[in-house]
């Protein structure tokens, strides 16, 4: 549900049950968790957390208590682990797979026998209908083989996602138990030469046939993962709409579902990648594709929502397969640090050694508390089905840039012997690469969190203005009162910094973590009045100025990780989870790096800053298409024959 | 369609010779009855093999608080070996028994997950657990092999705790069953086991008739993963609680443990240049 701008929220005198109980399972068939049971007003949840950090509103229901499992589903999960554990370290060769560039059939047939090709398909069409958390659980473990990971996550996090949540119950029934148990597999199929980012411009075309029974597919895509192997593709192709009410003919998209059975399709040879070498990634050609009119998923033209809301939904769990990857990684590298002797000294003696750790222990902190964060905020929403899909992007922006730098990092380590091939450094470095490319790049990801925010403010502050033109007193001491504050650094507290040693209402931060929590306080406070500022200068022009909106998406997802930390080490005291207070120290400075890094941010977005001169630098290399400075030995010719020689002693 | 509710007779009303129906017959009611092994398997929760074992400070025992534990190797080769039987339909029931605290519940778990059809959870908490013996457990057992009406009981020859290779001879004992421990191969003949045993000397082959008890060594199958499918069928199987009382077992400890050491931490070697200073070195450390 979208904010309907109201800033008092009604009170809601009256606790409206969204749905009979806040946990259980969900229509699709996911399972929900809510131990807690968190019984919240509507208008707590009108809108998830993110969002409302672009007004300065910290929503402290949504984030604390951190997402927990009750006893049984957390026992269960620990029971799956173990021997998805087991078999990623006993049958899974990763250095063969990559040399090969081919997962070999009985590690695939072991990974289908386990069940992980229907992880998140629903019971009753045989799969395991795991939750978004229990899901990210085992990501973590499957991440360990980057190629492994991808070929799962193009079956099921978007290969098959699309018949999940938009198709009928007829192709449910027809096609989700085979692609449950792998004996079907399914890819994605967006991606065209001349369409990449710009999802929206794919020209593969489906007609109507003269019977009107079915559509014929004609197009090419690329770079599909599994293509060389999938039974099941989910094609997306421009249709002919006609629009109802103005009866102009419009080409939209459309998602279908299309059985390599149909005919018509050939399947290029797998691309030779720099890392994931292991995954299928090929070119998908359909001829003359016959496509029944079943097949469409959702509606006719409704197919850019289908693939947006597919791509939202599993980025997420980026998250965890990177802390799954860091983890392991620190594990791997401290031993080379604890044992190797330099200078008489053990490496990790050294302070820059240490400072290397430290760094990849915050960011896979981070990582994970943000992930389990978002997926518990998911499994936890009354009702079942929140827009998540900003804190999803936040999570995969962030992670995949800890995770290429944390692999740098251990690589570094190691030194030489890191960027040797028979350790597996350069090859998890390799495999971490994709990691910005795919699933929506970092680039757009950040201009999609910077813009879908400004757009909620924005509508929320013309509201405000409006009731400030009309002379609403409260209104305006709320506006006074908020700017006076946050120029002392102030600003009004969001209740979630806890002054005495009692949790009280359970909504808060615990107090080891004041330090942290009130420097988030201070960045919530800072957003709140950026944000209105940036709409001030700029208005609707805001779109084009993409180093500013860079800048604002960077402190929010800064901000994001800062409350999942907070939230998860407050967890970790309250429960007394062994360790406690190296995941309080870790928080608090995990807290003060990043409000550092975002007051530098909030400074150059106040006032002075290099973009436009870095603009136009870039802009004139472009223009000529290489390096302009002239070469450093560069001279004019000298016409005085006058050369600069040291005078003579 | 002809209903099939009595195979022999159905067989019997359509082949033309009556010898043929009768052999027929035969060979279906011997069919019939080799599906009729009901298993009895134990399955022990310990602490995970790959795990670094470390004493408690006070030497009384080991180092369990917030430790890895999981099923005991050789009781996944015995659980897998009850599979497999099941699978060639010569079992019809298999059912787990772990002797434990409340934990020892996930064992069980991963044993029907392992395709087990029932389970049997024997609470032994606090002390009473850490003084336990296979004595005790064999007793249980013996017990349980009776209430049950099993008749095969599979074992691990040994858990890594407690490395004692008792448990399956005690219970083959008690019962009064022939045993054929260290296996590593088991066929059925007819109404009796032939198993291949590993001995020091090699390999012994060894025929008992059933009732029987066997453990089971390491070569004697490779167990399979429990898939996830599985795991959340296995939440449907049920589980049984009862108390060592239960059966009549009185836990009073037999033995005590008296302390629990490191082994020796391992000294550096010394070189010596000839054989003169080697018979002086020992001299010197008195062993000579």
């Amino acid at each position: 549900m979208l904010s309907t701008g109201k800033l008092r929220p009604t009170l809601g005198l009256v606790r409206r049950p969204w749905c009979a109980s806040a946990a259980g399972i969900h229509s699709s068939g996911r399972r929900l968790h809510n131990p807690d049971e968190v019984d919240l007003f509507d208008f707590r949840y009108t809108t998830p957390f993110v969002k409302n950090l672009f007004v300065g509103k910290f929503i402290r229901e949504q984030v604390f208590p951190f997402p927990r499992l009750n006893q049984q589903d957390y026992d269960q999960l620990q029971q799956m682990v173990d021997p998805v554990e087991r078999f990623f370290k006993d049958d899974v060769d990763s250095a063969q797979i990559d040399t090969d560039a081919k997962i070999p059939a009985e590690t695939l047939q072991g990974l289908k026998d386990l069940g992980l090709f229907g992880m998140q398909v629903p019971l009753e069409y045989g799969g395991l209908g795991l939750s978004n958390t229990e899901y990210a659980r085992l990501g973590e473990i499957t991440a360990i083989d980057g190629a492994i990971a991808v070929t799962l996550a193009a079956h099921q996090a978007i290969g098959l996602k699309g018949i999940m949540i938009a198709g009928n119950a007829e192709q449910k029934a027809k096609y989700l138990p085979k692609l449950a148990t792998g004996e079907h597999v399914a890819a994605f199929a967006l991606t065209e030469p001349s369409s990449g980012s710009d999802a929206a411009s794919i020209q593969t075309r489906a007609t109507l046939s003269d019977s009107g029974k079915h559509f014929l597919l004609n197009g090419g895509k690329i770079w599909i993962s599994n293509g060389g192997i999938a039974d099941v593709f989910t094609v997306f192709a421009k249709t002919e709409v006609v629009d109802s009410k103005s009866g102009e003919v419009k080409d939209k998209v459309t998602a279908f579902i299309v059985e390599r059975s149909f005919g018509g399709i050939t399947s290029g040879k797998p691309e030779d990648k720099l890392g994931i070498r292991g995954s299928n990634t090929c070119t998908v050609h359909f001829e003359d594709t016959p496509v029944p009119i079943e097949n469409v998923l959702g509606e006719v033209g409704g197919g850019f929502k289908v693939a947006m809301n597919i791509l939202n939904g599993g980025r997420f769990s980026m998250g965890s397969s990177g802390a799954g990857i860091v983890k392991k990684l620190i594990e791997q590298t401290a031993e080379h640090a604890t044992t190797r002797t330099q200078f008489d000294r053990k490496l990790m003696e050294f302070p820059i050694i240490q400072e290397k750790f430290a760094e990849m222990a915050l960011r896979a902190y981070a990582m994970e508390s943000m992930a389990y964060l978002t997926a518990g905020i998911m499994d936890r929403w009354p009702g079942g089905s929140p827009d998540c899909s900003v804190e999803a992007a936040m999570v995969k922006v962030y992670s995949s840039e800890s995770v290429w730098s944390s692999v740098s990092e251990a690589l570094q380590v190691l030194g030489g012997l890191g960027y040797m091939k028979e350790y597996p450094y350069e090859r998890y470095l390799r495999d971490a690469r994709i990691l910005m490319i795919f699933e929506g790049t970092n680039e757009i990801l950040r201009m999609y969190i910077a813009l879908v925010g400004m757009k909620f403010a924005g509508d929320i502050l013309k509201e405000k203005l409006k009731e400030l033109k009309r002379g609403n007193i409260g209104v305006i001491l709320q506006t006074v009162r908020q700017r006076w504050g946050s120029g002392f650094g102030m600003g009004p507290s969001h209740g979630f910094v806890s002054e005495d040693r009692f949790i009280g209402d359970g909504f808060k931060a615990h107090p080891s973590l004041t330090a942290g929590a009130k420097l988030l306080e201070e960045n919530v406070n800072n957003l709140g009045t950026m944000t209105e500022t940036l709409l001030a200068r700029h208005d609707k022009g805001i779109v084009e100025e993409q180093l500013v909106l860079k800048r604002v998406a960077d402190i929010t997802i800064n901000m994001y990780a800062m409350t999942a930390v907070v939230s998860r080490a407050s967890k970790a005291v309250v429960m007394g989870l062994p360790n406690y207070d190296h995941e309080v120290l870790m928080a608090n400075t995990f807290c003060q790096k990043t409000y550092n890094e975002n007051m530098q941010m909030f400074h150059d977005l106040g006032g002075e800053n290099t973009d436009a001169a870095v603009q136009k630098i870039g802009k004139d290399i472009l223009k000529t298409g290489n390096y302009i400075a002239a070469h450093p030995l560069d001279r004019t010719h000298d016409f005085d024959n006058i050369d600069v020689v040291p005078p003579q002693r | 369609m002809w209903p099939i509710f009595d195979y022999g007779r159905f067989v019997s009303i359509i082949s033309s010779s009556d010898v043929y129906g009768v052999v027929w017959m035969r060979s279906l009611a011997q069919l019939h009855k080799m599906a009729n092994l009901r298993v009895l398997v134990g399955v022990k929760r310990v602490i995970d093999y790959a795990v670094k074992i470390r004493v408690k400070p006070d030497n009384s025992g080991v180092v369990t608080d917030g430790v890895k534990h999981s099923m005991n190797p050789f009781c996944e080769i015995a659980m897998e070996e009850a599979v497999r039987l099941k699978e060639k339909k010569l079992a019809k029931e298999i059912i787990a028994v772990s002797c434990g605290p409340a934990q020892a519940q996930e064992t069980i778990r991963t044993a029907l997950a392992m395709g087990a059809d029932r389970g049997i959870h024997v609470e032994v908490t606090g002390k009473e657990y850490e003084n336990m013996t296979p004595l005790h457990v064999s007793k249980i057992m013996a017990k349980l092999a009776q209430d049950q009406e099993a008749n095969l009981v599979i074992l691990g020859k040994q858990s890594i705790d407690g490395d004692n290779n008792q448990t399956g001879q005690m219970t083959a004992a008690l019962l009064d069953w022939p045993q054929a421990t260290f296996a590593s191969e088991v066929t059925k003949e007819n109404d009796h086991l032939k198993v291949v045993r590993e001995i020091d000397g090699g390999l012994e082959t060894v025929k008992v008739t059933l009732p029987a008890v066997i453990t089971a060594d390491l070569r004697l199958n490779e167990p399979r993963y429990a898939t996830l499918p599985n795991i959340m069928k296995a939440k449907k199987k049920k589980i049984a609680k009862h108390k060592a009382a239960d059966f009549g077992v009185d836990l009073t400890p037999t033995l005590e443990v008296v302390g629990v050491e490191d082994p020796p931490v391992r000294q550096a070697g010394q070189k010596v240049e000839s054989t003169e200073e080697l018979v002086a070195k020992l001299k010197d450390s008195g062993v000579v």
